[in-house]
């Protein structure tokens, strides 16, 4: 009887394992990531293992960022409380694969919006919160100024898993340069072979190089080149399958944005009740039933406002006033001469 | 019957279960999938990969197949493997031999080695080997070169590359000493139990197996030279070294870590593999005249290597499955590039993790077979 002790516990581990598995799949089948999200009482949102300015946590594990910041609107909009978040640092292998088991219903890691990613592994982009572009960064000593003068042998250090290593070699091929490539799983094993002289090249994102050059023994000692070799838009993904929750984080983005357009910040978005313009009124909540379209009251834009701020102020806060890009380039206002430009909030 | 009855159910039971959950676990993920829209399908085995890897043993870059990719993995993880299980045997002997040594400095010295490095989590010494220890390495253009023609740099170990002129038959002189050297031992062999009589077998080996290569060298017309690795400017700071064979610094620290840290335990097997062995045994070996060599030899290896085996087995395994920590230091073995980058790049998770588990226990149940026949073979048989 004994014998069969050992293999009785592992049945009944099984079968534990079996009913979490259960629950999960039939809240899946039924798209209530919503009614989830409210019964749990936080947004599960998948980040990155440590970006400066997109998603990046300090000593007291407190999350900043862009993306950081896009969870937080959907949690204002959807929990009422910007705080409610639970974020899982993720590596750029695991993304997918934790979004699409349901391990987390948003996923905000400066991922870059693909054909193939959009169309084949059950994911859905729901919009564009930060227009970017594969670079180079080199040490000034030496002496590069432009990927022209790059030559056969190079080394390039990047991440696995990303599309830069499908950028880097399009790129090299068309230069007809041979490169050796080294792909770490971590951004920050990147960055350290980097700096210590392994690589003579660190290729990834734009931003990405300009927030990890913060991060190097000297930042000063390396530039990132002018050359642009690809479109990288990043924005927020959602599990395919749940068009009201699809909706929820692309509105809570747009909303972002939008108001920024109209002029609406953090401090000012109670006054802005009382605007004469509809569309500000809208906004915030004072004219329309946006809300009751994804099953929300009518402040949930208000609350985005409020307690996360405008696209502005998240960029200023997160990416202008930490030195990492203080010039906002494409994303900027396509008022103000860049091409962040939403649909309407009506 | 009451018997029988008694020994079945429990099995059927057990079977019935495992069927049930696996079904349960299939289905599910088929339902699953189906919602989220993911296919299912091992196609994508054929199409264009469009990545690259730093370092492949066959041909290979982003137009080939995804499966070529797989192979390139496949073969780096098994070169790994198997230079570091050649290593850390040879280290694990020496070691486990040196902590039985009687003098106080050797036997302590193992000691120290064995339980500095055992205790430290592999993943630890992975980095350091790679981060700090390789990282103190000179940039290529501050490298002295060793014997004047090895160059150890932080971008890798540069070597001469051997130019070989009719390497076919320098090839086949090297296979004629061993089959030689073979059909010498059996006649040696033969002559000692009909004759008594020694012949300096190991001599006669040495002789050969340096002799015939070095005639294919004088009348077969053989040669070698060598291509020196030669410094390469690309930019004002940044060189490298062409020409030559180069090693990445990933494999070195791979290697280096995986076979010290192994080397620790298969010591540990080789000690309690001597010591298995009755204390009688050297004694009565001695008494009837054996040199301490041929004690050694004859006598205790015998018997202490089928001690030594079984959990020596299981270090070769732990090696091999151990290799997959390569991912976290960019050595492209099957983890890194199949598991990773080309589980990215198609987002087939279910097709690419099953398969590289399926290959991994290949590869795991091959060593297992190998040294489960060597095992038998050096087994006691009753006469």
């Amino acid at each position: 009887m004994f014998k069969y002790l050992k293999q009785l516990t592992s049945l009944v581990a099984m079968v534990a394992v079996l009913f979490t598995f259960t629950t999960e799949s039939m809240a899946a089948k039924k798209s209530k990531t919503l009614k989830n999200t409210q019964k749990k009482g936080f947004v599960r949102c998948g980040v990155s293992q440590g970006l400066p300015g997109f998603s990046n946590a300090d000593a007291a594990g407190n999350w900043t960022g862009v993306d950081v910041d896009v969870c937080r609107a959907v949690a204002a909009a959807v929990l009422g409380d910007a705080n409610k978040v639970k974020f899982t640092p993720l590596s750029a292998k695991e993304r997918f694969t934790a979004l699409t088991s349901g391990e987390i219903d948003i996923l905000s890691r400066n991922t870059t919006w693909t054909l193939s990613r959009d169309a084949d592994i059950g994911l859905t982009f729901v919009g564009v919160n930060f227009y970017d572009g594969q670079g180079f960064m080199v040490r000034k000593s030496s002496g590069i100024t432009s990927t022209s003068q790059f030559k056969d042998g190079i080394s390039a250090c990047t991440n696995i898993g990303t599309t830069t290593e499908l950028n880097m070699r399009d790129f090299f091929n068309s230069k007809g340069i041979s490169y050796e490539p080294v792909a770490f799983e971590k951004a920050d094993e990147v960055v350290a072979a980097y700096d210590a002289g392994r690589c003579d090249t660190y290729t990834t994102d734009k931003s990405g190089l300009a927030a990890q050059r913060t991060k190097m023994k000297n930042p000063d000692e390396h530039i990132v080149l002018p050359e642009t070799i690809s479109k990288e838009p990043l924005g927020p993904v959602v599990r395919q399958g749940d068009a009201v929750w699809e909706d929820i984080v692309r509105w809570s983005l747009n909303t972002m944005i939008e108001a920024e357009e109209y002029g609406i910040t953090s401090s000012n978005a109670d006054m802005m009740k009382t605007s004469d313009n509809p569309a500000i009124k809208r906004l915030v909540g004072a004219e329309g039933e946006l809300g009751a379209a994804f099953g929300l009251d009518n402040d949930w834009s208000l609350r985005i406002i409020k307690q996360v701020g405008n696209y502005g102020e998240s960029y200023k806060r997160n990416i202008a006033d930490t030195g990492i890009l203080p010039d906002r380039g494409p994303n900027q206002l396509w008022t103000k001469g860049g091409i962040l430009y939403v649909p309407p909030a009506r | 019957m009451n018997f029988k009855l008694k020994d079945i159910v429990p099995q059927l039971i057990t079977v019935i279960a495992v069927v049930l959950v696996f079904g349960f676990f299939t289905y599910n993920a088929q339902i699953n999938m189906e919602n989220r829209g993911i296919d299912f399908g091992y196609g994508f085995l054929s199409q264009e990969s469009s990545f690259d890897v730093q370092f492949s043993l066959i041909e290979y870059d982003g137009s080939h197949s995804y499966f070529r990719a797989y192979l390139v993995g496949l073969l780096n993880t098994i070169l790994v493997s198997v230079i570091g299980i050649i290593i850390a045997t040879i280290l694990g002997v020496i070691v486990g031999i040196a902590r039985l040594s009687p003098n106080y400095l050797i036997n302590k010295f193992a000691a120290f080695y064995v339980e500095f490095f055992r205790n430290i989590p592999l993943l630890l010494q992975i980095f350091f080997w790679y981060f700090a220890a390789l990282r103190a390495l000179p940039l290529p253009q501050d490298a002295e070169a060793m014997f004047g023609v090895f160059f150890l740099t932080i971008k890798g170990l540069y070597v001469p590359a051997f130019i070989w002129q009719n390497f076919d038959i320098f090839f086949y002189s090297i296979i004629a000493a061993i089959i030689s050297i073979i059909i010498i031992r059996a006649h040696a062999k033969k002559v000692q139990e009909n004759q008594g009589k020694q012949i300096p077998v190991f001599l006669i080996s040495i002789g050969l197996i340096f002799i015939l290569p070095l005639l294919s060298f004088l009348i077969g017309g053989v040669s070698l030279s060598f291509e020196v690795p030669v410094l390469k400017q690309l930019a004002t700071t940044s060189f490298i070294y062409e020409g030559g064979v180069s090693l990445p610094p990933e494999l070195i620290a791979l290697t280096l870590s995986l076979s010290l840290y192994t080397a620790t335990f298969i010591a540990e097997c080789v000690r309690a593999g001597i010591q298995g062995v009755g204390k009688g045994q050297k004694e009565a070996a001695a008494s009837i005249g054996l040199t301490p060599n041929q004690v050694l030899k004859l006598v205790i290896m015998p018997q202490a290597l089928r001690i030594i085996i079984p959990p020596t087995t299981n270090q070769y395994l732990n090696l091999t499955k151990n290799s997959s920590l390569a991912a976290a230091i960019a050595y492209p073995d099957l983890v890194l590039v199949f598991a990773g980058t080309a589980l990215m790049q198609t987002g087939k998770a279910i097709e690419i993790v099953s398969i590289t588990m399926f290959t991994y226990l290949t590869l795991s149940i091959s060593i297992s077979i190998l040294m489960n026949w060597y095992n038998k073979k050096i087994a006691i048989q009753e006469k």
